[in-house]
């Protein structure tokens, strides 16, 4: 047998490893496990992979891999769990640059045939958004730029002019590869132009649906560049990913009402006109009352929002989940899909935190029951569970499925000012009969009822 | 041919990929994220190739860049996954009182 046949039945294995990978992943309690038999299938690809013949020298490989492996080990290890929706945009843009490269490294102008080029064009052109798209999804996460849409008269024109020039030059390529490859650099700065212009004007609320296109597209650069070099592997397990991607993308999309190409282009979340007058008023309480109200509760749902990430309240909120179980009460967490910056922020926070994972609820699971619930605290999440969606045709929330904190009993909402959520629109939830503002940071607010028990 | 053969896998694998992916519970949609991604590193085995092939220096220079990226995103990504995933734990032996 020759390597070659070695090396492609041992891709049969890392593929399998990777589904089998991906399988145990579909509970907590197995995912740990799935995610290092994943790892196994990269780790004998990449060992059975430098043995093959193309493979003559070794020194630029050690050099590669020992400074991505400290750069990536380092990273991992020390970024903290509120920062994770930034680590794995920059993760990701970090593949789709991968992408990139490997597409360029293999266009060869005198044995490049049309499919291969083609190939190439693909994985050059997802790779190249995939990669601009994250930084700049990185750098609005991490507010290193600002998080609001970035919208500018004329912007779908100039998308459109990016988009037509990307292709063409790609026509140009594919048509006659042989003869040059200046039109290879034109598609690379312009997919990379292209990516950043497909980010900023998406504001920080619609990150979640980002993230999960961009971790798509990342797996699609793969697969074309499985392409490109006629690597089964790449294929199969970019694949993968891309299906992935697109699955969570759905998932956002869906939670929060709105089609992907409202997400994409409307950049929605720059501030609206008020509809519809608000009838009630705002009932603040402090939090020796809250306290009360709390002590005499018997079942308590905790609804987080990003708020809480930003405020790191995740710890106390734990602490006071065990002081209320002390009491008697039942606590459970309702978490809607689109809560915080990525799909699951809120559940890794609240992991982070030591909260058992069977009371991190869905919103279905919470949503037939909630009028039991003697108690709703609203941690610094506004949209998710604005009842305009529900009743006020005239929103732009309306239609949006939200975890229906009004119908409980008593509800708190945790805040630090009356400004209206990320969509900009104003919440009827805050003037309802049965709702008390808690003002103030989270941390510090939910700090004081901790203290109201341990008195 | 070939790439018959080629878009064939590429669909079987699309559709696995549904599968098996919709059976993930929101919880871990995180974990999920961030370990796909470093699947999608994959295109490692590809950089290795060009980086070791001891063609162009530029193809060479290319490929040591790629290989870089690509093992930060593999490296990178299964270990936070794995931090992320130690954290998610059923509490039932001290939790409940």
């Amino acid at each position: 047998m020759n390597t070659a046949i070695i090396i492609n039945i041992t891709y049969v294995f890392s593929a399998i490893l990777f589904i089998y990978g991906l399988k145990e992943l579909s509970s907590p309690a197995t995912a740990r496990r799935g995610n290092f038999i994943s790892s196994l299938g990269m780790f004998i690809a990449v060992v059975v992979t430098l043995f093959s013949q193309g493979i003559i020298e070794y020194q630029w490989i050690l050099l590669g891999v020992v400074v991505g492996g400290i750069i990536g080990a380092l990273a991992a290890r020390m970024v903290a769990m509120t920062a994770m929706p930034e680590m794995v945009a920059l993760f990701n843009g970090f593949g789709g640059l991968a992408s990139l490269l490997v597409g360029l490294a293999a266009f060869d102008p005198k044995i490049v045939s049309q499919f291969s080029a083609a190939a190439i064009f693909l994985s050059v052109f997802i790779g190249g958004v995939t990669f601009t798209g994250s930084f700049i999804a990185w750098g609005k996460l991490s507010e290193k730029i600002t998080s609001n849409p970035i919208m500018f008269t004329g912007q779908q024109i100039v998308n459109a002019i990016l988009l037509l020039g990307l292709l063409a030059a790609g026509v140009l390529l594919i048509s006659n590869p042989s003869l040059n490859n200046d039109y290879l650099w034109i598609v690379i700065v312009l997919s990379l132009l292209l990516g950043i212009m497909f980010v900023i004007p998406i504001g920080g609320g619609d990150m979640p649906v980002v993230i999960s296109l961009l971790n798509s597209y990342s797996g699609l650069a793969a697969c074309a560049a499985g392409f490109a070099i006629n690597n089964l592997l790449l294929i199969v397990a970019g694949s993968l990913v891309g299906a992935s991607g697109i699955i969570l993308t759905q998932i956002m999309c869906k939670a929060m009402n709105r089609s992907l190409s409202n997400v994409l282009f409307s950049g929605f979340g720059s501030p609206k006109t008020a509809k519809g007058e608000i009838e009630g008023t705002v009932k603040p309480i402090i939090a020796e009352d809250a306290f009360y109200i709390l002590e005499a509760a018997s079942s308590v749902l905790i609804i987080p929002g990003y708020g809480m990430a930003v405020a790191q309240a995740q710890h106390i909120v734990k602490e006071l989940q065990e002081l209320l179980e002390a009491n008697g009460a039942e606590v459970v967490y309702g978490v809607h899909p689109v809560a915080g910056r990525m799909p699951g922020h809120m559940n890794v926070l609240l992991a982070e935190a030591d909260v058992s994972y069977d009371v991190l609820l869905e919103m279905e699971a919470v949503n037939p029951r909630i009028e039991n619930f003697d108690v709703a605290i609203v941690i610094g999440a506004n949209d998710v569970v604005n009842p305009a969606a529900r009743e006020d045709e005239s929103s732009p929330l309306y239609g949006m499925p939200i975890v229906n904190a009004d119908l409980a009993r008593t509800v708190f909402v945790l805040k630090r000012s009356m400004a209206s959520g990320f969509a900009g629109v104003e919440n009827p939830l805050f003037f309802k009969e049965n709702v008390r503002m808690l003002f103030g940071d989270a941390k510090e607010s939910i700090s004081q009822l901790v203290r109201e028990f341990d008195q | 041919m070939e790439i018959v053969f080629l878009a064939f896998i590429l669909i079987l694998s699309i559709f696995l990929g549904f599968e098996l992916i919709n059976k993930v519970p929101a919880t871990l949609h995180t974990p999920l994220m961030s370990g796909s991604n470093a699947i999608s590193g994959i295109t490692l085995i590809g950089a290795l190739a060009s980086a070791g092939a001891g063609q162009s220096q530029i193809a060479t220079i290319l490929g040591t860049a790629a290989v870089v990226f690509a093992t930060i995103n593999v490296i990178g990504g299964y270990l936070v996954t794995d931090r992320m995933l130690e954290m998610f734990k059923k509490k039932e032996l001290k939790g409940k009182k």
